[in-house]
């Protein structure tokens, strides 16, 4: 018997969100994989899944979740995994499918694992790979009996898509509980940056604590924007109040995957490695050299960063002119 | 209104290379240093500022943890909190989130709750699960990855962070707010603050206290299990050298042989 695997997929401008596709793709390899749609734009949204490994496609299209946060969500959820128990729910970790699994989690007393990269069924035992800091890795699993929920690492999986194929749609019919309309989204504010996004972009230049202060950080924009690639930032500096939450690259801020990754002033934490480690290559400035970031440097250099980066922004340049 | 505010002792993020142990697999969490975690210093920032601007407030810092997290629950009270509950019982150690947001909530549930406080994540564990498993014990809404927040009235206005802006959400009291890293910039405690911080009520309770069955939490009441432990798969060790003043152009040189420039 092959086992059931659910997996929310979210909306995003109307399509389904690439971090779903991801999942979905991942829960196709481990068994049957159904997907659960909700929200204004539902019905389209599901009829394509089949192509990325849906069966089966759960949809209920109402705008109420797209207007209300979180709870409507989790009571419709709730309801299907009483009726249903499949063997495991699969969500991508971003911001509104983690307040929706801690709930769900919360509610059914179901398990829970975090940040996990690789899943793989040994029998009926589930495997999951969970790193912890530089040094190990987890495998967890949950008891037999119940559905588990696994919130994987962004871009821990590629997007697998087979033209044509077609999913099953059940449409759902929840009773709405008003009760639950209480988290109320009142608007949406996209702040543009200059540059490539960090997601996108396949140079990134990052800096950490070892810049000393916030003025120095224009050194790592000026050698992005050298190498024609976006500028990120530990937790640490963004914690201190240096630059926004959207520069942060790590577990909770973004996954970045770039060709190029040049660390300055990183020590590497392991909530820093967590959203790096999967970059092309990696170089590192920094001036200790036990720091843990060299660890996973392809190049590194064991000296001062405020000195070094000027130097290597002019050397680019020099190089790109020629 | 009372607000409450849910911290944690964690290992120095700053100092230590976090480890698990290969026996009993959790955190290692003797013998490396112990602080408040730095985004609860925020967090506690956060409901002390909202305490000065609406006045007639109150905020009590909740933990769950060993006797020592009581150093880190000093420097919340340090910093201006008002009081502190201290949940502390060895039949907790191993809790996993849910084991924890069900101890928190249970403490919560014996108080006049307005407001709770969470940071999003905490800097040793990270799964950030903890304070939706509050709201859902306690049947709260949650605003969460909160950047900014105001009250208005009998509701929370906060906003949000999106991968690509902020949303405005709001929901009406109470309810569990989480104050995204580094969003209030962290109160430094001052001497009189430390002094003052030792007169402030200290509350300590045990599960008994709470009335929670010891198989609810701990080690017993974590729905996951660790198979196994393993080390990772090291990254080819890469080529790493000393500043001798010509590092800019070995970078260069790098970046050019992998046709990076």
């Amino acid at each position: 018997m092959s086992n059931t695997i659910w997996v929310l997929v979210e909306v995003e401008n109307g399509q389904p969100a690439r971090s779903s596709l991801e999942v979905l793709g991942k829960a196709a390899q481990l068994g049957r994989a159904e997907a659960i749609v909700l929200g204004s734009h539902a019905s389209e949204v599901a009829s394509t899944l089949g192509e990325y490994g849906a069966s089966k496609v759960y949809v209920h299209a109402d705008a109420v979740y797209d207007t209300y946060l979180t709870l409507p969500a989790v009571d419709t959820i709730s309801d299907l995994l009483q009726q249903l128990q499949p063997a495991l729910f699969l969500l991508a970790t971003t911001y509104d499918l983690r307040d929706i699994a801690a709930r769900l989690n919360a509610r059914h007393n179901m398990g829970l694992i975090t940040d996990a990269t690789d899943l793989q069924f040994d029998g009926d035992t589930l495997q999951a790979t969970v790193p912890w800091g530089g040094e190990n890795v987890v495998t967890a699993t949950f008891p037999k009996q119940g559905t588990g929920i696994v919130l994987t690492r962004p871009k821990a999986f590629g997007v697998e898509r087979q033209e044509g194929n077609t999913a099953e749609i059940e449409t759902l019919s929840p009773s709405l509980n008003t009760e639950s309309q209480k988290i109320k989204i009142i608007d949406h504010v996209v702040v543009q940056s200059e540059g490539p996004a960090l997601e996108d972009a396949s140079v990134i230049v990052s800096g950490g604590r070892g810049l000393g202060k916030a003025e120095n950080f224009h050194l790592v924009e000026e050698l992005a924007t050298a190498l024609g690639g976006a500028a990120g930032a530990t937790r640490a500096i963004v914690d201190a109040g240096w630059l926004p939450y959207s520069y942060q690259i790590g577990q909770t801020g973004k996954t970045v995957k770039p060709t190029l990754y040049i660390a300055c002033g990183i020590s590497g934490a392991i909530q820093h490695l967590a959203g790096m480690k999967g970059s092309k290559y990696i170089v590192a400035i920094n001036r200790d050299e036990h720091a843990p970031i060299f660890s996973v440097a392809d190049f590194g250099v064991v000296g001062d960063t405020l000195t070094i980066l000027p130097q290597l922004t002019e050397e680019v340049k020099r190089r790109k002119a020629q | 209104m009372k607000m409450y505010v849910c911290i944690k002792q964690i290992p120095d993020p700053n100092t230590v290379v976090s480890k698990l142990d290969p026996n009993t697999k959790r955190l290692v969490r003797s013998g490396v240093s112990l602080v408040l975690d730095p985004g609860d210093e925020s967090t506690i920032s956060a409901a002390i500022k909202i305490r000065e601007t609406i006045g007639d407030s109150e905020v009590t810092v909740v933990s769950m943890g060993p006797v020592n997290a009581q150093e880190a629950m000093r420097r919340a009270l340090a910093m201006g909190a008002d009081r502190a509950i201290l949940v502390t019982d060895p039949a907790l150690e191993g809790s996993d989130a849910l084991g924890t947001a069900r101890v928190l909530a249970a403490v919560l549930k014996k108080e006049a709750v307005d407001l709770v406080f969470c940071s999003t994540e905490s800097t040793d564990g990270y799964t950030g699960m903890v304070p939706g498993g509050i709201a859902e014990f306690l049947g709260l809404p949650q605003l969460t990855f909160a950047r900014e927040i105001t009250i208005e009235g009998q509701k929370a206005v906060i906003k949000r962070v999106t991968t690509t802006g902020y949303q405005t959400v709001e929901s009406p009291l109470p309810a569990v707010v989480t104050i995204a890293s580094g969003s209030f910039e962290a109160i430094y405690p001052t001497m009189k603050g430390i002094m003052g911080a030792k007169k402030k009520p200290f509350t300590q309770l045990s599960l008994a206290d709470l009335g929670i069955e010891a198989s609810q939490v701990g080690e017993a009441g974590a729905r996951e299990r660790v198979l196994a432990l393993g080390t990772v798969e090291a990254r080819a060790a890469g080529q790493v050298i000393k500043d001798e003043g010509n590092s800019a152009q070995a970078i260069a040189d790098f970046l050019q042989r992998y046709q990076l420039l």
